[in-house]
């Protein structure tokens, strides 16, 4: 039995577990901070492991990990390592300094990396299971919050429900197929007359689930209160790390599994994706508050995504992987953003909020302004490359009017997005925000420089892209 | 003689799993009744699984199963934990009164 190939999983468990041990026994004044360094440190080593190691199919068959896996676990643990650093002076401030923080995280995150890694329906559920119960926790983590609470309770109750809906869904999968592997799924169902009725309810049930994970329409009813909810440190975490995840898995179940029924299931993606896309641009026009507002964009940007997906061929998930990294980077540094838009020791989250900060602040207004073009899909910035990868293999799928559907979305979208940005510049100002700590700095000045240079760049990411969509067709 | 089939387990585990979703969508007084109707969803699995297992002479089905008997205990563990906090700042679990944000 080939083990070694989840060295990176298990030391990441590893550290956690001493990580927490650590918390407990110390009797420092500042346990929290020390720990969400340490988390920092772990998740970097995990990293270096990722990069390092030398993968392989292991553990029955349960595990595997390739050149398509190890290209989403290094984004996720990006995201991870990024949502730890903007979280740890939030958390000083709002009384959340409580150790557990970070763990929770760092094992959510050992779920996602088993999410990416799976290879059998039962590989698959245990990973989200561990991702979903951590963030159940981080979402309700400010427990004396009453928003904080019903977010976590909202998030819990759909959440489970759409887990047993994706159980359901592999229950019916193994009965009418024989087996929960993906190669000998993909063996049985290269023979179309295998698809029997039962087998193909059983997909219909196992994409609702993971379109939930995704918070893609119509499975998207949480993500605006959760978002709005939570604490933003958790927000900012939730909206990057587990949507990679969550997007490499649906990938990987949709292109390796079931790959032979593109013909079944690319009618229901194409659905998905146009109401993602349509909704995050007019949901979002309304909202004042901009962690609702990002909630809505990030729906919108799920449905881009999944534009890729549907192409269902090599440069479709390509693309997919390319505007996974460009939305990463471009959403930690806006959430960074966002966290820093603090007056007298209090968060606040209005639109408005923002009035005239180009005048009390114009470094900050300076990166909000790229994340936004960015996110509106203006060139050159990061987010129009993301776009045109995905666009370009949906047209060479011939799916035009999902692509015209998804050019039009974005001009829609670009207009609450330019909204934000007439409110930084035009509006009468509002007083200056706190001075912001360095991390909240550090994290949105390094988003903002990717976001702005990638397209000078976009070579290795693209190559790096290449290699793990052919791994996953190979 | 009455013979029972796949398709009778099959049945049983279609209306638990009905039963559980239109208790979480109907029920307007409890949330414990909500989880109480996650806890149907997750047997309904449960009972399909090891059916299918069963009638497949397979053990994956019955393994699976001990793994989702684990987990729903960890997710009950987890409910129950957030609903507690919810209660202590709300003073009332019915579903009507979770709705401080609007979707």
């Amino acid at each position: 039995m080939n083990w070694t190939v989840a060295i990176p999983e298990i030391a990441l468990a590893c550290l956690g577990m001493a990580i927490l041990m650590f918390g407990v026994l110390s009797k420092a004044r500042n346990t929290f901070h020390i720990c969400s360094l340490m988390t920092v440190g772990a998740l970097v080593l995990t990293a270096a492991l990722v990069l390092s190691s030398n993968g392989g199919l292991g553990y029955n068959g349960l595990f595997l990990a390739d050149s398509y896996a190890m290209f989403a676990k290094l984004l996720v643990l990006a995201a991870a390592v990024l949502g730890v650093i903007v979280s740890i002076d939030y958390n000083e401030h709002n009384d959340l300094r409580r150790f557990e923080f970070p763990v929770l995280m760092l094992y959510a995150t050992v779920g996602m990396m088993i999410m990416v890694s799976a290879s059998n329906l039962m590989s698959l559920y245990m990973g989200l299971e561990l991702q979903s119960l951590s963030i159940y926790v981080l979402a309700a983590f400010a427990r004396d919050d009453l928003r904080s609470s019903e977010a976590g309770l909202k998030y819990f109750v759909l959440g489970a429900l759409a887990s047993g809906l994706l159980l359901y869904g592999i229950s019916l999968i193994y009965g009418f197929s024989g087996s929960m592997a993906f190669d000998q799924l993909a063996l049985v169902l290269s023979d179309s007359s295998h698809a029997s009725p039962g087998l193909i309810v059983g997909i219909v049930f196992v994409v609702a689930g993971l379109a939930f994970k995704i918070s893609a329409v119509p499975f998207h009813m949480w993500t605006p209160d959760v978002y709005e909810g939570a604490p933003t440190p958790v927000t900012a975490f939730m909206a990057t790390a587990p949507k990679v995840a969550a997007v490499a898995l649906f990938v990987r179940v949709m292109i390796s599994p079931f790959g032979h029924l593109l013909a079944q299931w690319q009618q229901l993606i194409v659905l998905i994706a146009m109401a993602s896309m349509v909704l995050g641009a007019f949901a979002a026009i309304g909202q004042s508050n901009i962690k609702r507002l990002m909630a809505y964009s990030s729906i919108g940007h799920m449905g881009y995504i999944l534009v890729g997906l549907a192409a269902g061929t090599q440069q479709g998930v390509r693309g997919v992987l390319i505007y996974l990294v460009t939305y990463v980077f471009t959403n930690a540094g806006m959430f960074a953003c966002i966290i820093a838009m603090r007056r007298r020791g209090r968060a606040v989250e209005r639109i408005a909020d923002l009035g005239g900060l180009w005048r009390s602040d114009p470094g900050m207004a300076a990166a909000l302004t790229i994340f936004l073009f960015s996110m509106a899909g203006l060139p050159p910035f990061s987010g129009f490359i993301g776009k045109y990868f995905v666009f370009g293999a949906a047209m060479q799928s011939g799916l035009v009017t999902l692509a015209v559907v998804g050019v039009l979305a974005s001009a829609v979208s670009a207009y609450y997005y330019i909204r934000i940005i007439k409110v930084m510049y035009f509006d009468a100002p509002e007083p200056a925000f706190d001075v912001r700590p360095a991390s909240l700095s550090i994290v949105a000045g390094a988003g903002a420089l990717f976001t702005l240079i990638f397209f000078l760049f976009p070579a290795p990411v693209v190559a790096a892209a290449e290699a793990a969509a052919k791994g996953l067709f190979g | 003689m009455l013979g029972v089939g796949l398709g009778h387990y099959l049945a049983v585990s279609a209306i638990l799993l009905v039963l559980g979703i239109f208790g979480i969508f109907l029920n307007r007084k409890n949330v414990i009744i909500i989880l109480m109707s996650i806890e149907l969803i997750l047997l309904a699995v449960n009972l399909n699984l090891v059916a299918f297992s069963s009638y497949l002479g397979d053990m994956v089905g019955q393994v699976f199963t001990m793994f989702v008997l684990t987990v729903a205990a960890a997710e009950a563990a987890i409910g129950l934990a957030i609903l507690v906090i919810y209660f202590r700042n709300r003073g009332s679990i019915e579903v009507e009164d979770v709705n401080l944000m609007k979707g």
